[in-house]
C-alpha cells in the first residue's frame, strides 16, 4: 500500500495557501467525497448481510466527515457567509466537481431504477477503484503546502487505507467467488473502468493547486493505482478491459443525468427547510 | 471456483480489549465466511464507539459450552463455601489497594 515516493513536500513556489487559492481544489475533493458517502448511504438498512450493512454505513459516514472537514476549510477560506452546510446544499450540479464513477447508481449501465435492482459488485468494485485513487492522493496531501488540507489528508489516509482493504477483500471474494458472484464481479469492473480514465484528466482547479504547492498531480499516482488495482484483479481472477473513447469530466462540472437525482433526495430537506436544526 | 459457496457463513465469537482493559472481552458474535472477515467484521461491528484496541474472533463451533441442566452439580456446591473468598483475613498496611 506504501506506493508513494520520497517524503519531500510537494513542488510548487506559494507555500502560503491561504486565501481563496486552492478552494476549487478542495470543492472538488469535498463533492467527491460528498456524492460517494451519499450513493453509499443508500444501502444502509438495505445491505446484502447485518455486518455488511453496517460497514458500508461506516465508511459512508467516513466520506460524509472527510468533506466536512473540506466545506468548511473551503468556506472559512471563501468567506462571505458561505458554509459547509451552503456548499453541500446549496448549491446545484453544474456546480459539482466530483468525478462521474461516484455519482453512478449501484447498477450495471443497462438495468432499471428499482432500488431492487442494486449490485453490491457495482459498489464495491468503485469502492476499490476510487479507494485505490484515495489512498495514493491522501498520503500525497499530507505533504500538502496547505497545512490545513494536511491535517484532513492524515486523516482521511486512515480512513482510505481501511476503505481500500474492505473492497480490495471483497473484490477477491466476488471475483474468486462462484460462476455468478465472478460474472456480476466483472460486468461492474467492465462498466466502471471506463470512468476511472478522469482521474487522470488535469483539471484547471487540479493544475492550479499542483502549481502552487497545494495539490497533487494525479497523473504522477497513474503507475501506483495501476499496480494495486491489477493486483487486487489478479488476485481475485478478474480482467482489465481495454479502455477507449469518451472520458467522463464530472470534475469539470458536466456531470451524468444521475447526479440530478442525487443531489434532489440530498439537498431537498436543508432547501424545503433552509437553516433548520434537528 | 471448485469449493461450494456455504449457504450460511458460521458463527464467530468476538473478544474485544479495551483501551483500559487488561484482556478481552466477549461482546457478541457475527456470521463471516472466514477469520479473516470475521476481524473484518467485527472491527465495524464492535468498535465503531472506540470500545477497542485489539480483537479476537473464535468459530463459535470450537467453544466448548457447560451444560445449563448441570448447573446444580457444577456450582451449587461452592455456595456454602465463603471461606474461599479472601475475606477472612487482615490485609498488612504495606499490601496497599487489592
Amino acid at each position: 500500500m506504501n506506493a508513494t515516493q520520497a517524503s519531500a513536500p510537494l513542488g510548487g513556489s506559494a507555500p502560503n495557501a491561504a486565501g481563496s487559492v486552492g478552494v476549487a481544489y478542495l470543492l472538488h475533493l469535498a463533492d467527491n467525497a460528498v456524492v460517494l458517502g451519499q450513493r453509499n448511504a443508500e444501502w444502509c438498512g438495505h445491505g446484502p448481510i447485518l455486518e455488511e450493512d453496517i460497514a458500508l454505513a461506516n465508511v459512508s459516514l467516513d466520506h460524509i466527515g472527510q468533506a466536512r472537514l473540506l466545506y468548511q476549510l473551503a468556506a472559512a477560506r471563501m468567506g462571505g457567509g458561505a458554509s459547509e452546510d451552503s456548499l453541500a446544499y446549496f448549491r446545484d450540479e453544474t456546480a459539482f466537481r466530483n468525478y462521474t464513477l461516484l455519482e453512478l447508481p449501484h447498477h450495471g449501465p443497462l438495468v432499471g431504477y428499482a432500488a431492487s435492482d442494486r449490485d453490491y459488485a457495482v459498489t464495491i468494485v468503485r469502492n476499490f477503484f476510487y479507494g485505490a485513487l484515495m489512498v495514493l492522493v491522501w498520503d500525497a496531501l499530507t505533504r500538502s503546502a496547505d497545512t490545513d488540507l494536511a491535517a484532513i489528508a492524515a486523516k482521511s489516509l486512515k480512513e482510505a487505507r481501511y476503505h481500500l482493504h474492505h473492497a480490495a477483500d471483497w473484490v477477491v471474494r466476488l471475483g474468486d467467488g462462484t460462476d455468478e458472484s465472478h460474472a456480476r464481479a466483472q460486468a461492474a469492473v467492465d462498466h466502471l473502468f471506463r470512468y476511472t480514465e478522469e482521474f487522470w484528466l488535469p483539471s484547471p482547479a487540479e493544475t492550479e493547486a499542483v502549481a502552487s504547492g497545494i495539490g497533487v498531480e494525479v497523473a504522477s499516482l497513474r503507475a501506483a493505482w495501476d499496480a494495486l488495482v491489477d493486483e487486487t484483479l489478479a488476485e481475485a481472477t478478474l480482467s482489465r478491459p481495454a479502455v477507449r473513447g469518451y472520458v467522463p469530466e464530472g470534475k469539470l462540472g458536466r456531470h451524468s443525468e444521475h447526479l440530478g437525482y442525487l443531489l434532489g433526495e440530498m439537498q431537498g430537506l436543508a432547501r424545503a427547510h433552509p437553516g433548520a436544526t434537528w | 471456483m471448485n469449493t461450494p459457496a456455504l449457504k450460511e457463513w458460521p458463527l464467530w465469537e468476538v473478544f474485544v480489549r479495551s483501551k483500559q482493559g487488561l484482556e478481552h472481552k466477549h461482546c457478541g458474535s457475527l456470521h463471516a465466511a472466514d477469520a479473516a472477515q470475521a476481524l473484518h467484521m467485527a472491527r465495524d461491528v464492535y468498535t465503531r464507539r472506540q470500545e477497542g484496541v485489539s480483537i479476537w474472533v473464535v468459530p463459535s463451533a470450537a467453544i466448548t459450552a457447560s451444560n445449563p441442566d448441570d448447573k446444580g452439580e457444577l456450582f451449587d456446591p461452592a455456595a456454602d463455601k465463603i471461606y474461599r473468598h479472601p475475606t477472612f483475613y487482615a490485609i498488612p498496611d504495606e499490601v496497599g489497594h487489592m
